[in-house]
């Protein structure tokens, strides 16, 4: 027999049913090599999709995010930020940045948030996985993964509160609000790497929760959401534009606040960012994740 | 499934094992934390040490078998059993499966207390490949199996530990398996209970494929087991009768026949 990790022989079973995610002989053998065959690893994620739509829906419940006063909390909390930011560029600038600050601060705030949500979430995903992952073989991205679902599901309630920021400070609508659309799917993609990324750091690492917000600070300082890039002092700004956020949260409200389209550079920067964070965080956790059961056992 | 629609052949082979070892690399640190690592880094000291679970077993395991595995605590039954799962991986060896295994018996309910039976439910069956439909159905199933009708949506953090391993068995039996897995649980419940899983377990003895069973009551592998094998500190010791082996084993513990380790417990 040719020596594989999984093949599938469907001659055994009777009916003759052809099921590719409980194949009827599994094989386990040693591998050596980090990485698992991807095209299987890939098919059963998809199959078992529901389960990452299952367990944020159920974390979503459980954290009563679907209830008014959980929505309303979604919302307050960014906007409170919002509002500590706008009074702090207020007393640093000696004057009122107006409404049209203000809309671009929130905007780019509550996607920030979102980026940030899923590296929190995403962190706690495996480690609180327990049981589940001892006793259950199943592609263990699916975890992470649910996480940003449920981030998204957080990030949610804020849009309409952006909206009504957009109407009163008289943004534009045009063609270029609809590339938002674009940047928040790239900040989605940005968003999984990012978190299974962090889920695989969570296990090694279990105090990585207390520096998480510190980083998360630091994060937000370097990324456009409250300054302009001509704002910053010409040294720094090779500085800033290495940070996946400055294209991806940049263009993100520029096309939404601004109503631009954002030049091709930011484009081309944002969406190899994205693909490249999905493709390696998800890399990096499929190495690990056979040493997880053991780990958090 | 297809455990319906195939009888046990005892001529065809449902597990094989061969020359399996499990090596555990692990941390001696409670919690891995960086704070340590970088303590460590500055003393040159290596957290990761290796512990051989599972040394070496080969075994086949026939159609219509069932198996028990006795052992004591540390024995490497259970990883033996999530090695057969795919949880862990072999480190050394070869295991074929054929058919669909139920994740193991505590398996995926509870791994969240502030959520519902039910969702834990449906949670794991969804993880271990099942369609929304079927796991619908077998959350009722499995509620009317456990007798939990009332309690099904409440947070498993207000189960008593015996409503709790009654969820957990009655996921395990109801899932269809062409190979079951039943890992130190035949504790669960009261009497009635008891009965009730009792009957569940023989009508799978001869539905199921295989069966494998995990117990510290050495009267339940006599009575429930046609095979059994005996590991010690991760070394296959015997592979014989359930008799001969519970005989073996008790010798070497030195326990005799007492009514302590025969009780079903």
């Amino acid at each position: 027999m040719k020596r594989g990790r999984l093949s599938v022989d469907n001659t055994v079973d009777k009916t003759g049913a052809v099921d590719d995610f409980t194949p009827v002989l599994h094989v386990y053998e040693p591998h050596k090599a980090g990485i698992p065959p991807l095209l299987p690893y890939v098919r059963e994620l998809w199959r078992r999709r529901e389960f990452a739509n299952e367990s944020s829906k159920a974390s979503l419940r459980s954290e009563n995010t679907l209830t008014v006063f959980g929505q309303l909390w979604m919302v307050l909390n960014p906007l409170l930020l919002a509002g500590v930011y706008m009074l702090l560029v207020t007393v640093l600038q000696q004057k009122n940045p107006g409404m049209g600050f203000f809309s671009r601060l929130t905007a780019g705030l509550f996607s920030f948030y979102f980026v940030s949500n899923c590296m929190m979430t995403g962190a706690a995903s495996i480690v609180g996985g327990g049981k589940l992952l001892l006793n259950t073989s199943f592609p263990r991205l699916l975890m992470p993964f649910a996480a940003v679902r449920t981030s998204f599901f957080r990030f949610l309630p804020t849009i309409p509160v952006y909206l009504i920021f957009h109407i009163l400070a008289g943004n534009p609508w045009t063609i270029g609000t609809l590339c938002a659309f674009a940047f928040f799917a790239m900040l989605i993609l940005f968003g999984l790497g990012i978190a299974a990324f962090f889920a695989t750091i969570q296990v090694y690492f279990r105090d990585a929760t207390s520096f998480l917000p510190y980083f998360n600070r630091i994060w937000l300082y370097i990324s456009p959401v409250m300054w302009l890039l001509d704002q910053i002092p010409e040294g720094l700004r090779g500085f800033v534009t290495v940070n996946p956020l400055f294209s991806l949260i940049g263009g993100y409200t520029q096309c939404l606040v601004e109503g631009k389209v954002p030049a091709l550079s930011v484009w081309v920067t944002g969406a190899t960012w994205s693909v490249a964070s999905l493709i390696l965080g998800s890399l990096f956790f499929i190495s690990r994740e056979r040493e997880f059961a053991v780990r958090i056992a | 499934m297809s455990s319906l629609s195939a009888s046990p052949d005892p001529s065809r082979i449902a597990v094989k094992v061969e020359n399996l070892s499990i090596i555990y690399r692990t941390t001696f640190e409670r919690v891995p934390t960086f704070k340590n690592a970088i303590v460590r880094f500055g003393r040159g000291e290596r957290a990761v040490s290796e512990v051989s679970a599972v040394d070496n077993v080969s075994f086949v395991v026939p159609e219509g078998t069932s198996l028990g595995i006795i052992g004591n605590n540390g024995a490497g039954k259970s990883t033996l059993m999530r090695a057969l799962a795919g949880i862990l991986p072999p480190s050394k060896g070869r295991i074929e499966v054929r058919g669909r295994i139920t994740p193991l018996l505590a398996l995926g309910v509870g791994f969240n207390n502030q959520l519902s039976g039910r969702e834990n439910i449906i949670l794991g069956g969804l993880a271990s490949g099942l369609s929304r439909k079927e796991v619908e159905a077998k959350a009722e199933l499995v509620t009317d199996f456990a007798g939990l009708e009332e309690y099904i949506d409440a947070p498993m953090r207000t189960y008593s530990s015996g409503m709790y391993s009654r969820l957990a068995f009655a996921v395990a039996v109801n899932m269809d398996p062409d190979i079951l897995m039943i890992d130190e649980a035949l504790s669960a419940g009261d009497a009635t209970f008891k009965t009730k899983a009792a009957a569940k377990m023989d009508e799978l003895r001869h539905s199921a494929r295989a069966m494998f069973l995990v117990t510290h009551s050495l009267a339940s592998i006599k009575e429930l087991c046609n095979d059994a094998i005996w590991l010690h500190k991760g070394k296959l010791m015997m592979h014989d009768t359930p008799e001969k082996v519970v005989t073996a084993y008790q010798e070497f513990v030195n326990v005799g026949d007492s009514a302590m380790v025969l009780e079903d417990l």
